[in-house]
């Protein structure tokens, strides 16, 4: 679980970076294209707030390490968030520069070539000057939202264990972001730097007990855990064949879900998948999973989605992509039953309409079959009710953890909660925000409790 | 049609008023019959004397916001070729070249007999004209030349009534900038009864230090001269020091100028043109570019000439000189305030911030809260709020657009508000406008009879008196 983690060197030549970086030169144009606004809408946008133009003008000046650390000081995870950002929605959607109809700066890029100098000379976050503090938080899940929450309670002196039930920590930004966004490495080099700040990881499974003692020994308990397994295909004979290529199989047969499959590949253990690949949903991760399976050597993948175009998840941006690398998408079909034949899967999938009621109606006589040899669900994440009940005290809404928005404490005022298993699924830099708001709000709670005490 | 060819300082004639300045551009000559192929109306030759040693590194420049060469400098001394070769080459560049203007640019030293003997064998080379060079600011003037013989008005006057002595050619006067008063040593050519003058030679200048090795730049191992700059940067100290010769009286009426400092494109051109100067000469420029930069000069002075309709470059030749006075001249009752356009205005706040701190806070951020006028308002951090609000990215399905206030494209709590009534007009929120016409300036009529402070207070003094 530590920077010896070496990404499989197959996986590298598969996955190259998506955009390629700045060059030193090219960065400084870049940022001195920067209007340098005041109050900047690309700040507001951003949902930890980096002071974008403040570390967009240190590029320019050549202050990069002191662009690097501005960044660092609003988003702990500023590496990754300039890697995987939809930045067209967040800061660069709201670059006043679309008023002059000219580009939007590259602000994503600019953070990744600030962040990447900054690793690249060994770069280490500085701790805050304040005064250690005897209170002992856990944070459970060791994903982003969990990361920022430890690494600015470290930063406000508190005492920090990060407990994770994976290998290794990071979350999805070591086991689900696409490789040619985010490589596992970087996202392990990121939790590096969080645990130099004195945070301490177990890589351990916390179930109902465990709970219940981290409960008793620490002063708060940040739920970051994310969501749970992956829904499951509802077809029948979907459960029958699971898919398990793992490296040097190659043309296994069967079902395997999303996340499982971009684990299976970023780890190194799966480098190669059959030649035809159904992938079922048309949210972000069903695009990073059909564009995995194009590189992994499918020939043909195609996105199978119950509505249209116009309705799916992904960021516009996601779906051109997934059309350059040549993914197919089958709009209005859903997959009714599956069942595997001697040359591998038969889809039977229907067309489906959209009535005037906005519900789905198959129709009668449409079905058709689609042969393929692996089928990848990719219809979102379940929560992970099972663990999440067990917190004494902490009340769930249709699957997610309540917290008040501007603290994340629960309704056990002990724990406290963000990240995905609160907001039911968004970007890693909502994560980050969460967790940071919740580190906030964790200070706030212990220091009012410390003085309740003494007083 | 514009017809560019020009007759300067009477007598030197060449195709268009556009002259590569006496620098590396002209130091052979067949740079100069490859700039004369280019476009280019003349060319005052590097400057000839006895042949110098030079150094290296030669240049450094200043980059502005990732542009390369806003300003320019050199240690470069004069030719570091022997004279007979300058003048054969002069020679024979004339010969191929009959129509265009070739200058010679001479130094010396200060001797009579050596003045005469330079200038005799210049013209016998066939040169139009010839430019002193009184201006090197850098190595020569440590030998007694160049900005040596410049600051000093006896000496330039001296220099240049031996040199007329001896001249059939127009005499140009070269000007340094550095000295306190460029026009003293204008003054002094035109009562030594020089043909016009070139102004301005290069500024003296350090551009930069290295901040590893704390060395200067350029770096001649290990150590650093004072240069002298040059560029862009340098054409406003350039069209003021103009203006000031070419609009002084004293010692008879200004003489031909051929404007240098800072020329890169026709609109330079023609504003050294409209200040007053017969020719201009270029070399930073290119420098930068090569020659190939003179078609758009001729073509883009043609057609503004075209289009505003003057024939030749006399015919507004000196037109904005009349139109550069004395502040206690300047009308202080006119007045005009900031006018934003809401419709073009892209929400920068740059105008709101430029105001409140480097002018007269009365561009405000107030249009949805409210207005709050007058200069004792206390402005607001940028909001604190808005860091603080918990903002998520935005899901299509899920989340609405964010609220958007007004009818422009830039929502209304975005676009700044002047407060006319505090607005003094400095011009500084248009100046930082990153849009084009976005923030104009616009007359309001006070009522007020037009009237300068040399009126105001001289009916002070009749009023005393």
């Amino acid at each position: 679980m530590d920077g010896a983690f070496v990404g499989h060197p197959e996986v590298a030549a598969r996955f190259p970076d998506l955009h390629p970086e700045f060059d030193s030169r090219a960065a400084v144009v870049e940022a001195n294209r920067c209007l340098n606004c005041f109050d900047a809408p690309c700040m507001s946008a951003c949902p930890t707030h980096i002071d974008v133009p403040r570390f967009i003008k240190k590029i320019a000046s050549g202050n990069v390490m002191g662009s690097a650390k501005s960044i660092l000081e609003a988003n702990v995870l500023g590496a990754s968030c300039s890697r995987v950002c939809p930045v067209e929605v967040l800061c660069e959607g709201s670059c006043v520069m679309h008023g002059k109809h000219e580009r939007p700066i590259e602000i994503g890029r600019l953070q990744r070539f600030a962040m990447e100098t900054f690793y690249g000379a060994g770069g280490k976050l500085p701790l805050r000057q304040r005064e250690e503090r005897a209170e002992r938080v856990a944070c459970i899940g060791a994903g982003p939202a969990s990361l920022a929450c430890a690494a600015e309670l470290r930063q406000l002196g508190f005492q920090v264990t990060v407990i994770d039930r994976r290998a290794l920590p990071g979350g999805l930004n070591t086991y689900g972001v696409a490789e040619y966004k985010l490589r596992t490495a970087d996202s392990l080099r990121e939790v590096e730097m969080v645990r130099k700040l004195g945070v301490e990881f177990e890589m351990r499974e916390v179930d109902a007990a465990g709970l219940a003692e981290l409960e008793r020994e620490f002063d708060a308990v940040f739920l970051g855990v994310g969501l749970g397994a992956m829904h499951r295909l509802a077809v029948e004979g979907a459960d029958s064949v699971r898919e398990s290529s793992a490296a040097g199989i190659g043309a296994s047969v069967g079902v395997v879900d999303a996340l499982d499959f971009i684990a299976g590949y970023k780890t190194g253990e799966r480098l190669s998948v059959a030649k035809r690949v159904v992938v079922i949903g048309a949210g972000n991760t069903a695009i990073d999973a059909a564009c995995a399976a194009k590189r992994l050597g499918a020939e043909e993948v195609t996105i199978l989605y119950r509505r249209q175009r116009e309705n799916i998840s992904a960021f516009a941006f996601e779906y051109d992509h997934a059309l350059r690398e040549g993914v197919e998408f089958f709009w209005g079909t859903l997959p009714v039953a599956l069942r595997e034949t001697e040359h591998g899967i038969s889809l039977t999938c229907m067309w489906v309409e959209t009535d005037e009621s906005g519900s789905l109606q198959p129709l009668k006589g449409s079905e058709f079959t689609v042969e393929c040899d692996v089928v990848i669900p990719a219809i979102g994440q379940s929560p992970l009710v099972e663990l999440l009940v067990q917190a004494r005290g902490v009340t769930m809404d249709r699957g997610r953890v309540v917290i008040d928005r501007a603290t994340g404490q629960t309704k056990n005022p002990k724990y406290f909660a963000g990240g995905d298993c609160v907001n039911g699924g968004r970007e890693v830099v909502d994560a980050v925000a969460d967790g940071k708001r919740a580190a906030l709000g964790i200070a706030g709670w212990l220091s009012t409790r410390t003085e309740a005490h003494v007083g | 049609m514009a017809d560019l060819t020009t007759n300067f300082a009477g007598g030197i004639k060449c195709p268009n008023p556009f002259w590569l300045a006496s620098a590396p551009p002209t130091n052979c000559g067949e740079q100069v019959m490859r700039a004369f192929d280019a476009g280019w109306g003349g060319a005052v030759w590097k400057t000839i004397g006895e042949p110098i040693t030079n150094v290296s590194s030669r240049y450094s420049s200043i980059d502005w916001s990732a542009q390369r060469m806003m300003g320019f400098n050199n240690i470069e001394l004069i030719s570091d070729r022997p004279i007979e070769v300058n003048l054969r080459e002069i020679e024979e560049v004339k010969k191929r070249y009959p129509k265009h203007a070739v200058i010679a640019s001479l130094m010396v030293e200060s001797k009579r007999e050596t003045w005469h003997e330079m200038v005799k064998r210049a013209e016998g080379a066939g040169a139009d004209g010839l430019e002193l060079n009184f201006g090197c600011p850098h190595g020569m003037s440590e030998r007694g030349m160049g900005s040596a013989v410049g600051q000093v008005p006896e000496y330039a006057q001296m220099i240049t009534e031996w040199v007329k002595e001896a001249a059939r050619t127009p005499v140009l006067v070269k000007l340094t900038p550095n000295i306190t008063d460029i026009r003293v040593v204008a003054r002094a050519a035109k009562r030594a009864g020089a043909d016009g003058l070139s102004a301005i030679n290069t500024i003296n200048s350090i551009t930069g230090i290295d901040l590893d090795t704390f060395e200067p730049r350029p770096n001649v191992d290990g150590k650093s001269s004072h240069g002298g700059y040059c560029g862009p940067a340098v054409k406003p100290i350039a069209l003021n020091m103009i203006q000031q010769v070419n609009s002084d009286m004293v010692d008879g009426p200004p003489i031909p100028m051929s404007g240098i400092g800072g020329i890169g494109n026709w609109r330079d051109a023609a504003e050294f043109m409209l200040m007053g100067c017969g020719t201009v000469q270029v070399c930073t420029a290119a420098m930068h570019f090569g020659y190939r930069i003179v078609e758009d000069m001729i073509d883009g002075l043609s057609n503004w000439m075209d289009e505003k309709g003057f024939v030749t470059v006399d015919d507004f030749r000196g037109k904005s000189l009349a139109k550069v006075t004395e502040w206690k001249h300047l009308n202080l009752n006119y007045r005009i305030v900031a006018q934003i356009d809401e419709a073009l205005c892209i929400g920068c706040q740059l105008c709101h911030i430029a105001c409140w701190d480097g002018a007269h806070q009365c561009i405000h951020l107030d249009r949805v809260t409210g207005p709050v006028d007058g200069h004792v308002e206390v402005h607001a951090k940028p909001h604190e709020a808005g860091r603080e609000r918990i903002v998520v990215t935005p899901i299509p399905k899920l989340d609405p657009p964010k609220g958007h206030v007004g009818a422009y494209a830039t929502s209304l709590d975005r676009i700044p508000r002047v407060d006319e009534t505090e607005c003094v007009g400095c011009n500084l929120c248009s100046l930082v406008c990153p849009v084009d016409q976005c923030i104009t300036m616009v007359e309001r009529s006070n009522g007020l009879a037009p009237e300068t402070w040399a009126e105001r207070t001289c009916g002070m003094v009749e009023r005393a008196g």
